[in-house]
């Protein structure tokens, strides 16, 4: 049974309180079809469990199959230096189908984040290493695609892309 | 069952391209990573030899090659891998149908296709890693990375 290798910590983003009892973390990319479609069950999640779940995302861009899922992750961490990540993270997956240079330049005014920070920061080292070491935490922890989700740092097989997977699985972690 | 540790891995040439073969005793001096699976074209989003393909370059840290191999036709691996830009061999069992799969143990007699297997081999072609994956579960690539850094701590001792 794989098992999260990297526990979550200060560098990670957060839903909820860290006290919470059951932690979901997700292992996503922001131009993959299936992650745009958990991204709404997850917001759904949040609000049935509310204070007994704390939500984690960290990046996990398939480049070779998605050529804008990196630079999507650079444009959500580095709204993320501004505390606009969960913000970005909400734009991108629900215009997961126009990831652009113009909508994340668009996304980025919209929610009024200083241009010239966000544009230096999101080919910094500090953006790409979080990217970097968020994929290999995942790939040490048994991710095998996206979303790969783990509830309370074990891996979550039985998600079937429905709602009732997922809220089942917390259910039990409960 | 499987092949297991401390087996020599049985030699083989196959296609990994129209008008190319790999013998993998050619590759002797180097870890080799061998991963049997059903069927190119299988319907997962970034399905494992696409998850495979993003972490090459941590297997490359340790001087292994990666392989797939299937029972699909050398055209059909041609296809599949030019479509997920897949940078490692896609090796054809294809003629006698799953031959090589079964000397590895990894043959699935009912569906007529290989199974999902994992195996590392040492630079002397020894297996010291493999496993079986429950159907319809990409394995990941954590168990292979666990396999490669424990033979990296080995030769260190030496």
């Amino acid at each position: 049974m794989a098992k999260l290798n990297t526990p979550v910590g200060p560098r990670d983003h957060i839903i909820g309180k860290p006290s919470a009892p059951i932690t979901l973390v997700e292992y996503g990319d922001y131009e993959c079809s299936h992650c745009g479609h958990a991204y709404p069950l997850i917001k759904k999640l949040l609000k049935q469990f509310n204070n007994e779940l704390l939500f984690v995302f960290r990046n996990f861009p398939l480049q070779e199959s998605h050529p804008d899922a990196m630079a999507a992750a650079e444009v959500a961490e580095a709204a993320g230096l501004q505390n606009k990540f969960w913000e970005m993270h909400d734009l991108l997956y629900e215009h997961q189908d126009e990831l652009d240079e113009n909508n994340f330049g668009y996304f980025a005014e919209t929610l009024d984040l200083k241009m010239d920070k966000f544009q230096n920061d999101r080919n910094s080292s500090a953006v790409t290493s979080k990217i970097e070491s968020d994929f290999e935490s995942g790939i040490r922890s048994g991710v095998n695609g996206t979303p790969t989700f783990f509830i309370n740092d074990k891996r979550l097989d039985n998600y079937d892309a429905t709602y009732e997977s997922l809220a089942d699985a917390v259910m039990q972690a409960e | 069952m499987i092949l297991q540790k401390g087996t020599r891995a049985p030699d083989f040439e196959l296609n990994s391209t129209p008008d190319q073969k790999l013998k993998l005793s050619d590759l002797k001096g180097q870890l080799v990573i061998l991963a049997f699976y059903p069927a190119d074209w299988s319907p997962v989003c970034s399905d494992q030899m696409g998850l495979y393909n993003e972490t090459l370059s941590f297997f490359h840290k340790y001087n292994a090659q990666m392989i797939g191999i299937s029972v699909d036709s050398k055209w059909c691996h041609l296809a599949f891998s030019k479509h997920r830009n897949l940078h490692f061999p896609l090796l054809a069992d294809f003629e006698p149908k799953g031959k090589v799969s079964k000397e590895y143990g990894a043959y699935n007699e009912k569906e007529g296709t290989s199974l999902r297997a994992l195996f590392v081999l040492d630079e002397n072609a020894t297996i010291q890693w493999s496993y079986l994956s429950p159907e319809g579960i990409n394995p990941g690539a954590d168990g292979i990375l666990n396999a490669l850094e424990e033979l990296n701590k080995e030769k260190n001792k030496k």
